[in-house]
């Protein structure tokens, strides 16, 4: 089954490969990694006109019940308590569901705020992946990959389209992100993996914040002034580059060279990105910054919205904690309650800046729930089907796309798995999943691997 | 089909633990049962399922009164109707608003209680059951000893790991480059051993013994690295990455373990020693079974099971069954990924997706898990419902013993606790007490309570580390559908995995846990995967890959090994080199395959970029302690000496989060990496910015990234710069020649004398460097905390302490003898009655000052030369091993 799948993909690749368009394209994808290795950073053309420059993914670690949010089941909750397809008791979601804007978007009542924006939002309710673990699942879902350690989708985002600000990194993370793996280059140069920032205030703050003499870590020499550290800097990349002649082919040495360079820029650029002191009380208040609840992740949105503002490329935003095993009816309105306001700040404050047009705002956990109870108050694992939700940067307003079957287990129409997802956001972003390939090991690696089909219908 | 069924087969009593399966065989008469439908079961539902029923998803205080069993094995306090007559049962004292007021907000009308009362004299008649369940598993155990990495190794008796090597590289027609230079093979292994590098002294000294016999050379300085006791540091440290060694609890709650360094210090003192890693093994799973003579033993076997303990916990659980089983959980997860490679616990809800392991054997493993208690201390309070004790060493430590409290602080603890009890008493009387009040004075008691439980009558503090003891209520497990602990299903006898072919596997007494013979079969020599698991590891941290790249899953998702039979030599060498993990890596050292340049070629890259199959060796970046570490050695900073205990030792218990973190604690210290304090999610940044491991779980690998914030902190921190200016000043003093400044400089930092393109861009620098005002110096840098003046004085650069334990305040322990102290049990006992930490009380502590540290006065020179220091010591060269 596996080599008759991937034999068939073989094959398309193949014979689409005698085409000339084709041949153009790869053509371009020869130019775009010798720019690459000339100047990382530096913005570069997209495939086709895309209908988004940038993405703030809002990652939710944990996988949040798709059935208690954004996946409507009257079904489940008319056959609370009967028996589910595996056993287990079903449980129909405890909170009240209801119809949003104009486009009357089912959102449950957990996201007071957030339902106000339905007729930005696109619900993608035929989600699905391929392992119930949190960790591959995870990984999954920013690379591709749940078994190898492949580069990230902000990785290849950068790669593809480059940053608006070679001053700072093109791909930063925000919040509680754990494995490394997860905003990693892999095999890309090491310019494009994620670097990771947590803003000044935020209740983990002190890694990144440390009181106020300094907003991000080592950001000041406290003896050189700048002309002076860059007669410093000029040895520490000629002694790099006398490396990397002496030892012929050293990614890790290159990668050594473009960090120095973009961390002696981020001296001046990072201060001003992080202070925030030139914004309005308002503009906080919209977030839900100062209420202990929303604060931290408030900040992170407002540092996301200031990153996207500044010409970064790709931000993802971490939330955690939505592992609900037991504990569900408190644990789900405590998640929510953290992110509900934050997350219809940001679309609010995007909006009206005019940015939210460019800017795909993504939302998504690494897998749903499972319908049925799992000791009375809780949720298990569900790989099979889930909800994750875009908003802005060309994707369509109030639509929701794909379903799941009648109680929420299995995606059943508009399916849509973590490749074709994928494909989809390169697509957005004007980027054919196809054609953006790196070449390692003797062959060319996609983020979509062999697969990827693009969600046309919820272009707008 | 790996997927288990279940059946629902009778109608019998059934519970989690085995011991407690006796309740509700007897069948009900009538009137019990019209009594108790008519009365009591309408009571419970009406007052008390709220808060304690499976329906509605509460388990308030861990107790369920939905079935029966619920009731007998009862939440947080045991059995809610055990008492010597009714009414000193727990029930009673609830309902009656006695020592708990349950329901918390008003108490039953009169007669329902009355009705209670009539029923639990009858004998509390309940026919509450709950069905009995069997979870049969789907899987092929035979069809899966098929897999590989089940059979055990096979060795030819006339192979070795060069020739191993070469044949493959041979079939993939790759050509294996030369041998590395000298100094950088020097560097390697210098790196590979003990994690430092060579002093120039030293390279020179092994360059001119390279050239009259290169083998030798090699040889004597492998020996010689393997008996510094830097040795045991830097691969202990490696096998507390995979023991997910923390000193904090972690998760919701992270509160911090004070004595989890004593596991640390036994870890690198076995490295050193190299104990055989079977014994190891053995003393991590079971040390408080094993037979001893003497208390030094005891006192390190009882250490040693803090392996066990370590691990994270989520201290706010309220349910103390679902507490338990995740503890017992990740004892399993970390055990079976650490020593057999294998994701047992992903059998914990239903059978292994992937593995052929049945959900049945891994409730055989939980059941020795079950029976075994576990210590792992931290303080009560409103978030930690989780506590438990400590187990006291029989050998007194007298930097814990000098803590002692006064006879005047005890007499007024013990005055306060009178007063609080009888605050209590009176209160309970009254109408007017409410649950705060009452939970507000029961915390003060708890607290006074522990802190004198710390002491004995003298007001010394026992001396106590984390760690298990076999419980007194030994059980087998239920099998739980789905992991749930409120659905136990049937209970199967306690056991290990059967999947691997292990004759004559001991048997388990009814008696006793089962540790010691899981550590048996742990070790056993027929058991495949222990030997080849480490001998893997220890390829992986000499090459930076495995010979199989998941060094944690040896199952069927985990990778091939690229080279079966080295690995199979490799681990049957192991185990006949009586498990010596010096002898393993001496052998692998002296391989021409480990020796080999890391030279590039285009040719082989094409075919082969990841080095899969040897052709060289891969260059790697230094790890996170490696980066500290040096920098501090080529500065002349670098404290040799062990640490006594670890700075979160100091500071007792503590809460981290906003009040207590890293940042109070990363003071003026200079000793190596390995005693930095490991806080859960909360690193020492000069570990946590260089991919330290995640501490959470059992980490066989650390990432390699690079980033700008590693950039910066090599620009900036003030530690580099303390360190570059300290290398000047030392260069200064031995010649005023600038030539040979940078050749000392190049000496110091890269074991080698630079060439033409390093003297043009060094002459380039100190042509363009204009040395900066010291008044900018004055900067203020408040996150940096590093002083070095008081550390450095009195002690001439370069030149190393001697011995580990040197100079070590307070290191020295008295002789085994027990101090006169009741309680260090021996095996079958246990220390109890000891609560919390030792060590000064929560947020009492006794920190250095962090304030900016000066930056030394320096003339232009200085400051030019430790400029050029910086950089040396900031270019990719120095972080990354050819």
């Amino acid at each position: 089954m596996n080599t008759l799948q991937t034999r068939r993909s073989a094959l398309r690749t193949l014979s689409s490969g005698f085409g000339s368009l084709a041949f153009a394209a790869m053509a371009t994808e020869e130019a775009r990694a010798a720019e690459a290795k000339a100047n990382p950073l530096a913005a570069k053309r997209p495939h086709f006109a895309p209908k988004a420059k940038n993405v703030i993914f809002l990652s939710m670690g944990g996988a949040p019940s798709h059935v208690d949010t954004f996946d409507y089941k009257p079904q489940l909750i008319k056959d609370t308590g009967k028996a589910g397809k595996y056993g287990p008791n079903l449980l129909g979601s405890p909170w009240k569901f209801s119809q949003h804007g104009q486009s009357g978007l089912w959102i449950s009542s957990l996201f007071p705020n957030l339902s106000k924006h339905a007729d930005d939002m696109t619900l993608l309710r035929g989600m699905h992946c391929d392992q119930p673990n949190h960790s591959q699942a995870s990984m999954q879902t920013h690379t591709g990959s749940f078994q190898f350690v492949r580069p990230s989708m902000g990785a290849w985002t950068l790669y593809g389209l480059g940053t608006e600000n070679v001053d700072l990194p093109g791909f930063m993370v925000l919040g509680e992100a754990r494995s490394a793996i997860n905003f990693g280059n892999a095999f890309l140069p090491a310019v494009y993996q994620g670097t990771k920032v947590t803003p000044p205030g935020a209740s983990q703050g002190r890694r990144g914040g440390g009181g106020s003499s300094e907003l991000f870590p080592n950001i000041k020499n406290p003896l050189l002034n700048s002309g002076s550290q860059r007669v410093q800097l000029d040895l520490v990349q000629q002694l790099n580059k006398n490396k990397l002649k002496r030892d012929q082919h050293q990614p890790q040495v290159e990668g050594v060279i473009q960090s120095y360079e973009l961390a002696f820029r981020m001296q001046t650029t990072m201060p001003e990105l992080l202070n925030t002191s030139e914004e309005t009380e308002a503009t906080k208040k919209l977030y839900g910054i100062g209420d202990d609840a929303t604060d931290s992740f408030g900040q992170q949105c407002l540092m996301a919205r200031r990153m996207i503002e500044s010409g970064v490329r790709f931000v993802e935003v971490s939330h955690g904690g939505w592992d609900h095993h037991s504990n569900l009816r408190e644990g789900m309105e405590t998640q929510s309650g953290q992110i509900d306001k934050p997350i219809a700040g940001l679309l609010s404050d995007l909006k009206r800046r005019n940015m939210l047009k460019d800017t795909l705002v993504i939302w998504a956990g690494e897998f749903g729930r499972t319908p049925h109870a799992q000791g009375g108050d809780g949720r298990d694992h569900n790989n099979k089907g889930y909800t994750t939700w875009m908003a802005g940067g060309g994707v369509k307003g109030g639509f929701s796309y794909g379903a799941t079957d009648e109680h929420g287990y299995e995606a059943v129409e508009g399916r849509l798995h973590i490749h074709d997802w994928h494909a989809t956001i390169l697509h957005l972003l004007g980027l054919n999943h196809e054609q953006l390939t790196y070449r390692h090991a003797g062959r060319n690696f996609r983020l979509t691997d062999v697969h990827g089909e693009v969600a046309r219908e919820i272009i707008a | 089909m790996k997927t288990p069924t279940i059946a629902v087969i009778a109608i019998l009593g059934g519970s989690i633990a085995g011991a407690s399966a006796a309740s509700g065989t007897k069948t009900l008469t009538a009137t019990e049962e019209t009594f108790f439908e008519s009365h009591i079961r309408p009571a419970l539902v009406q007052y008390c399922y709220d808060c304690h029923s499976e329906e509605t998803g509460k388990t308030r205080g861990g107790l369920l009164v939905d079935t029966k069993d619920g009731m007998v094995t009862g939440g947080d306090n045991g059995n809610v109707q055990a008492g010597a007559t009714y009414r000193d049962s727990l029930f009673w004292q609830a309902i009656t608003w006695g020592e708990l007021e349950m329901p918390p907000k008003q108490k039953m009308p009169a007669d329902v209680i009355q009705k209670f009362e009539q029923w639990l004299r009858m004998g509390a008649p309940d026919p509450r059951l709950r069905e009995k369940v069997i979870v049969d598993s789907g899987v092929d155990i035979e069809e899966g000893r098929k897999h590989w990495s089940f059979k055990p190794p096979v060795s030819d008796p006339n192979v070795d790991i060069d020739s191993l090597v070469l044949t493959q590289l041979k079939k993939e027609s790759l050509t294996p480059v030369g041998q590395a230079e000298p100094s950088v093979l020097l560097r390697r292994v210098n790196y590979d051993l003990i994690g430092l590098p060579p002093s120039p002294e030293e390279v020179s000294a092994f360059t001119a013994a390279w050239k009259l016999d290169s083998e030798k050379a090699l040889e004597n300085k492998v020996d010689e690295l393997l008996n510094r006791s830097q040795f045991g540091e830097r691969w202990g440290r490696h096998w507390l990455d995979v023991a997910r060694y923390g000193e904090s609890t972690g998760k919701d709650v992270n509160v911090t373990y004070p004595h989890a360094w004593r596991y640390r210090d036994y870890v690198y003192d076995s490295f050193n020693a190299d104990k055989p890693y079977d014994q190891f093994i053995t003393e991590q799973i079971a040390g408080d079974l094993l037979k001893i003579k003497t208390d030094a033993e005891w006192q390190k076997n009882l250490i040693a099971t803090s392996f066990l303990a370590l691990g994270t916990k989520s201290l706010n659980q309220r349910n103390p069954r679902q507490h338990l089983m995740d503890v017992v959980d990740e004892q399993i997860d970390t055990m079976s990924q650490a020593v057999l490679g294998l994701t047992v616990s992903c059998a914990r809800c239903h059978d292994h997706k992937y593995d052929p392991i049945p959900t049945t054997d891994y409730y055989a493993l939980a059941g020795i898990f079950m029976s075994t208690k576990t210590y792992y201390g931290t303080t009560p309070s409103a978030q930690n419902r989780r506590s438990t004790t400590l187990l006291e060493l029989p050998i007194v430590d007298p930097m814990v013993a000098r803590k002692r409290l006064s006879d005047s602080d005890i007499a007024q603890m013990k005055g306060q606790l009178q007063q609080l009890t009888s605050t209590r008493r009176s209160l309970r009387g009254s109408d007017g007490a409410n649950q705060n009040q009452m939970a507000a004075i029961r915390r003060r008691i708890s607290d006074i309570e522990s802190k004198l439980a710390q002491v004995d009558g003298n007001g010394v503090p026992a001396t106590v580390t984390m760690g298990v003891q076999d419980s007194p209520n030994i059980m087998n497990a239920a099998v739980l559908v789905r992991g749930n602990v409120e659905k136990p299903a049937q209970i199967v006898p306690r056991g290990f995995l059967q999947v691997l072919p292990i004759e004559n596997a001991p048997k388990i007494s009814t008696k006793k846990s089962g540790r010691l013979e899981l550590a048996e079969w742990l070790t056993s020599k027929q058991n495949p995967l222990t030997a080849r698991v480490m001998a893997n590891r220890v390829w992986l941290y000499l090459f930076g890959e495995g010979l199989v790249s998941s060094p944690n899953n040896w199952g069927t998702t985990g990778q091939s090994p690229s080279h079966p039979k080295l690995l199979d030599h490799l681990a049957v060498q192991f185990m006949d080199g009586d498990w010596s993990v010096k002898q393993l890596i001496k052998h692998i050292v002296l391989s021409k395959t480990y020796q080999r340049s890391s030279d590039y070629s285009h040719a082989n890259y094409e075919k082969d970029p990841e080095n899969k199959m040897l052709w060289r060796m891969t260059p790697r970046r230094l790890d996170a302690e490696a980066i500290r570490d040096s920098i501090l050695a080529v500065g002349g900073g670098l404290d040799l000496r062990r640490p006594y205990a670890s700075q979160v030792s100091e500071t007792g218990d503590n809460r981290i989060g906003r009040g207590f973190n890293q940042d109070r604690l990363v003071a003026s210290v200079r000793y190596r990496s390995a005693y930095l304090p490991i806080l859960r999610d909360d690193l020492p940044e000069a570990l946590g910015l260089f991919d330290f491991a995640d501490t959470s779980v059992s980490k066989p690998k650390r990432e390699e990234t690079n980033v700008p914030a590693q950039a910066l902190y090599l620009m900036n921190d003030q530690l580099i710069l303390l360190e570059s200016i300290a290398m000047a000043k030392a260069i200064t003093k031995e010649t005023s020649d600038l030539k040979q400044q940078i050749q000392a400089a190049f000496l110091k930092a890269y074991g080698r004398l630079p060439d033409q393109a390093d003297i043009d861009a060094a002459k380039n620098f100190f042509s363009n460097f204009k040395p900066a005002n010291q008044v900018a110096a004055q900067t203020s840098n408040s996150r940096n905390n590093l002083s070095r003046g008081a550390q450095r004085s009195g002690r001439p650069n370069g030149m190393r302490p001697g011995g580990t334990n040197g100079g070590r305040p307070g290191g020295m322990r008295p002789g085994g003898t027990n101090g006169g102290r009741p309680g260090g049990m021996r095996p079958g006992g246990m220390a109890g009655g000891r609560q919390g930490g030792m060590g000064g009380g929560r947020g009492g502590l006794d920190i250095p000052n962090n304030s900016p540290a000066p930056i030394p006065t320096m003339s232009a020179r200085e400051q030019s030369l430790a400029i050029f220091c910086q950089a040396l010591l900031a270019s990719a060269e120095f972080r990354i091993l050819n």
